[in-house]
């Protein structure tokens, strides 16, 4: 279908683009920017009016569920989820049950997916069988089937050597390895950040060395390997020198960050709250200032949703019961629009953390911009229209945010994946 | 955020901790048990205040002294007791806790006395009878995980009360598993609401809350800093899990470094009193000799816990 997106403010950072021009599509493609190629007759036209035009946005971390916890979430009700929050690529972490350690598995995802025909679904690889930290998975194979990086979720590698052994072998193919640093010791047990607050509710902590110790680990091996590093969902102040060292010394690493991460902080957990249990811990308000100020300089790469449906019967329990996650396909626009606001930050600049810059990090070369030539994958949306973050108005199966209740800025209008409307607002 | 304790007339709705409590109602609990440590003396140890109401005690935690002494209050008042021991029950077979706890609720509970494992657990049922519209039900905690155990925290402020009369010019330690210690949290809180210019504990660094000093209290390493000149010395119990291992080397060290002894004990005030919340580990945390002696006042803080237990729920079976 040719399609004709009129009247909009064109924001695409990748091309440093942020003005007033029309957006030309035609089989899937972009074939205009500002004017219409030759002999192009639309044979439908979006009017953008008031609005921002922008390439769809890629979440680094979106769990589906599927396959093993489908009674949490479906793709089908998470695909939906995310068309409706202007999110048309989504890398997908290995902890499934059965984890993406085999091939079949990962090609069988990318098949279900592709079948349902809406947003792209890039599953990173588990880095080791069943996320155990002892054998390696079949990289290259998984590469084949579909998989973009590797990592290990949330489960961290025990033995340093396989840690390193696991990175070397992707140094051979220049696989990216994704890692979020945990030290399984000093996290052990623990359901928040380790501070006053959790001190106070008699909370078992985790302790911000339990980040530092653990990265301060990668990045040495990324040091002694050249893996090309990526670090996942960074929570505490004090790792961001680490990262910046280590790339003074030439190390080719990025991060990124989780969107909550940015507006929330351990004192928010309040009397118990159990949609603030996330991993990791929401830790203290000087972590949260230093973590959003770094996204705007851009130390810190990208931002993500960190999307975990969980069901109610696992959130309606005492805290350290309740299962961890928070859901967040539908905020990662109102959250990153609410936290560039905070930072006077351009739209453009703010817009790249989730389009142009994660397409970078997840080596998605056809998406994240709006060049002519690339996937029609589009968001539009109005950034200053407020709604209401409800259990009702959210698509997604779980309704597990600490966002409910409070008016967000962002309203997505339309959601369009390879030039076809997926999604139109009401 | 309403405190989740208070009704909107900022009356007590429920007991769940301490902390946050406004210090107005921690002293209207104190003077609400006065008349009824008096009462124990009598014949007749009945008052009608909870009549024809259920009091379910629903314990997911094994306890002996805690549920004897709030069916012993509950009882005293003249309300139905009902003792669940669901760590034995209902969860076992898989029932989640607010399942547990609707089920109760269609028997008619009026107020439930909670034990469980996991800090917030009360606050969790408390929040769910108030999502539910269900207003008339109380919740009192009686220990959840590491958070609180508000009625020992309020015996024990009973039992200084008793004996010092005041506490704005008091100095008081609290020695040993601060980290895995509810108690200690009640303490702490209810002290420095109640105004107690210096709360100190004492005790090795892997016992100790990250933080500690930001709840008030000023941490000493040794029983000679900490004692010295203190009015009353608050022991906790140290669980037998955490004697040998990465917390500690063993009990005798601790013993030998911690434990309460008259020779330690001789840094206090001549007229300093021992307190312990029980039970004890004798020649672990104290000796024997101490325990046993004039200066402790282990027994009547169990006394005293009966009134109290009934002050707090006389007043929450009130409104």
């Amino acid at each position: 279908m040719k399609i004709h997106i009129q009247n909009g403010r064109l924001i695409d950072p990748a091309n440093r683009l942020d003005g007033q021009h029309d957006l030309f599509i035609a089989d899937g493609k972009i074939v205009g920017v500002g004017s219409a190629p030759d002999g192009f007759t639309a044979e439908r036209t979006i009017d953008a009016s008031g609005l921002v035009v922008a390439p769809g946005l890629i979440d680094l971390a979106a769990r589906l569920r599927e396959p093993g916890f489908e009674y949490k979430a479906t793709l089908e009700s998470e695909m939906d989820a995310a068309m409706a929050g202007g999110v048309t690529s989504l890398a997908i972490p290995p902890d499934t049950d059965p984890v993406l350690d085999e091939p079949g598995l990962v090609e069988m995802l990318c098949y279900r997916a592709k079948k349902l025909n809406r947003a792209h679904v890039y599953p990173v690889g588990a880095l080791t069988i069943g996320l155990k930290g002892q054998q390696l998975s079949e990289m290259a194979e998984l590469v084949e089937a579909g998989c973009v990086a590797f990592s290990q979720a949330n489960t961290p590698i025990l033995d340093t050597r396989v840690l390193g052994r696991a990175m070397q072998y992707a140094a051979t193919f220049g696989f990216r390895v994704w890692l979020q640093p945990i030290d399984p010791h000093l996290a052990r047990g623990g359901v928040a950040h380790d501070g006053e607050v959790a001190s106070r509710l008699g909370l078992p902590g985790i302790p911000a060395s339990s980040e530092i110790i653990a990265l301060f680990t990668y990045l040495q091996m990324a040091r002694l390997t050249g893996a090309r590093l990526h670090i996942t969902r960074l929570s505490s102040a004090d790792s961001l020198a680490l990262i910046d060292q280590a790339r003074a010394d030439g190390v080719d690493v990025t991060c990124d960050v989780a969107v909550h991460h940015l507006h929330l902080c351990d004192m928010d957990i309040g009397y118990f709250n159990p949609h603030c249990h996330v991993i990791p811990p929401l830790r203290s308000q000087r972590d949260r200032i230093a973590l959003a100020r770094a996204v705007a300089e851009g130390r810190i790469n990208a931002i993500c949703s960190d999307h975990t449906p969980v069901d109610d019967d696992a959130k309606q329990a005492p805290f350290s019961e309740s299962e961890p996650g928070t859901t967040g396909l539908e905020l990662l626009l109102p959250l990153t629009l609410k936290w560039a606001a905070e930072h006077k930050l351009p739209l453009i600049d703010a817009l790249a953390r989730i389009t142009s810059e994660a397409a970078r990090i997840a080596g998605i070369a056809k998406g994240g911009h709006l060049s002519v030539g690339a996937r029609a994958d589009i968001c539009i949306f109005d950034p200053d229209a407020h709604q209401l973050i409800s259990r009702s108005t959210l698509k997604s199966q779980g309704k597990n945010t600490p966002f409910l209740g409070l008016e967000l800025p962002g309203r997505v209008h339309h959601t369009l994946v390879e030039g076809t409307p997926m999604y139109a607002a009401s | 955020m309403r405190n989740p304790q208070l009704n909107k007339h900022g009356e007590l709705q429920h007991l769940l901790t301490l902390d946050g409590l406004p210090r107005s109602i921690i002293t209207q609990i104190l003077d609400t048990a006065a008349p009824f440590t008096e009462m124990a003396e009598r014949e007749v140890k009945k008052l009608p205040l909870l009549r024809g109401k259920s009091v379910f005690n629903l314990f997911f935690e094994n306890s002996t002294r805690t549920r004897t002494t709030f069916e012993i209050a509950a009882k005293r008042l003249s309300a139905d007791v009902i003792n669940l021991n669901v760590s034995t029950s209902s969860t076992k077979k898989g029932e989640t806790l607010l399942d547990t706890v609707d089920n109760l609720c269609a028997m008619q509970a009026d107020m439930f006395v909670v034990r469980h494992e996991s800090s917030g657990a009360p606050h969790l049922i408390a929040q769910h009878l108030e999502n539910t519209g269900r207003d008339h039900i109380h919740v009192v905690n009686a220990g959840d995980g590491r958070h609180a155990h508000p009625t020992q925290g309020l015996l024990d402020m009973y039992t200084i009360r008793h004996y010092k009369k005041e506490f704005h010019n008091l100095t008081v330690a609290i020695v040993g598993d601060v980290l895995h210690s509810r108690v200690a949290r009640s303490q702490i809180a209810a002290l420095t609401t109640l105004g107690v210019p210096e709360v100190r504990v004492i005790g090795p660094k892997t016992l100790l809350p990250t933080d500690v000093e930001k709840m008030g209290v000023r941490y000493c390493p040794t029983m000679e800093e900490g004692l010295k000149d203190v009015d009353v010395v608050m022991m906790l119990r140290l669980q037998n899990e955490r004697m040998n291992g990465a917390l500690l080397p063993s009990p005798q060290e601790f013993f030998k470094v911690w434990g309460l002894t008259a020779e330690k004990l001789a840094r206090a005030k001549p007229d300093a009193i021992v307190m312990h919340p029980g039970p004890m580990n004798r020649g672990v945390e104290i000796d024997s000799a101490v325990a046993d002696g004039s200066q402790a006042v282990i027994l009547p803080q169990v006394t005293f816990g009966i009134a109290v237990r009934m002050a707090v729920m006389s007043m929450l079976g009130s409104h």
